[in-house]
């Protein structure tokens, strides 16, 4: 069984999109463990959880994108940089992916 | 918070180096002011389309201002010094304000980043909200800006006045 985790700050509005991608994902594959979700509501919050902005998942406690997992704690929406050089206020369904895989 | 439907006066730094007033923009047929910031990634997802509609309608007197009011003791990737360099990074051809005291971030009514506020002639708003309606250029299908822009333009109220404003929250000092 795997511990799927989703931080999120209610401040930021991309926690949504990124859960109904990863609920989409875990049915394609056949995954019912559940997505616990953590709420973070203040500063002391975030550094308590070493939370990198909003959303971040975490798969077995390790981040959907390692790369972007040590930017210093805050309440802000969170940076996901695509390898085409793209940017998003969530991962990419490929992260997920291979994050669950 | 309102939005109000005038465009309120400012004097703030830019980062070019100059202070940049309300007054400076007076010969602008259409005046847009985006507030704005560096760290947020809806910004970054939409500064290309804001920067390029600069790019369009400068000709036709079209001016866009965007201001960052956040707290940089809280979030030290908006200061000064990094939006100048994110402006430089990112080729700015619109102005970039610094809003230290966010009277014109509580003035203009902001709640988050982008969010833009479109004035005619006589600075009267005809929109304000959202660029568009996805943060992914290729897949947006309501331009609101571009056609906010075009109905100032030719002395007309757009078709869509305002719309919720997609992004990061103003980070306000506390």
């Amino acid at each position: 069984m795997r511990t799927i985790e989703l931080y999120f700050w209610a401040g930021c509005p991309s926690h949504p999109e990124a859960e109904e991608l990863l609920r989409e994902i875990l049915v394609e594959r056949g995954i019912e463990d559940p997505i616990r979700r953590r709420e973070i509501f203040t500063h002391e919050d975030a550094v308590a959880n070493a939370f990198p902005g909003s959303p971040t998942i975490r798969i077995d406690g390790r981040d959907v994108d390692p790369e972007g997992a040590h930017t210093p704690p805050s309440l802000s929406c969170r940076i996901y940089r695509f390898p085409d050089g793209r940017v998003s206020p969530i991962p990419s369904r490929q992260q997920l992916e291979e994050a669950l895989s | 918070m309102s939005v109000i439907e005038t465009a309120p006066a400012f004097d703030l730094p830019g980062v070019d180096g100059r202070n940049h007033s309300l007054e400076e923009y007076a010969d602008a047929t259409v005046l847009v002011l985006v507030q704005s910031c560096n760290h947020c990634p809806y910004v970054i997802a939409w500064e290309g389309r804001i920067n390029a509609l600069q790019r369009e309608y400068a000709d036709r007197g079209v001016k866009i201002v965007a201001l960052s009011s956040n707290d940089p003791d809280a979030y030290p990737a908006d200061s000064f010094d990094r939006m100048v360099e994110h402006a430089r990074d990112a080729g700015y051809v619109i102005d970039y304000l610094y809003d230290e005291s966010q009277d014109v971030a509580r003035a203009l009514g902001s709640e988050r980043t982008p969010e833009v506020f479109v004035y005619d002639a006589d600075r009267r708003l005809v929109y304000h909200g959202a660029v568009d309606d996805n943060r992914e250029e290729d897949q947006a299908t309501a331009h609101y800006l571009r056609d906010a822009i075009e109905a100032a333009l030719g002395g007309e109220t757009p078709a869509v006045t305002d719309t919720p404003a997609v992004g990061c929250t103003v980070k306000w000092r506390s």
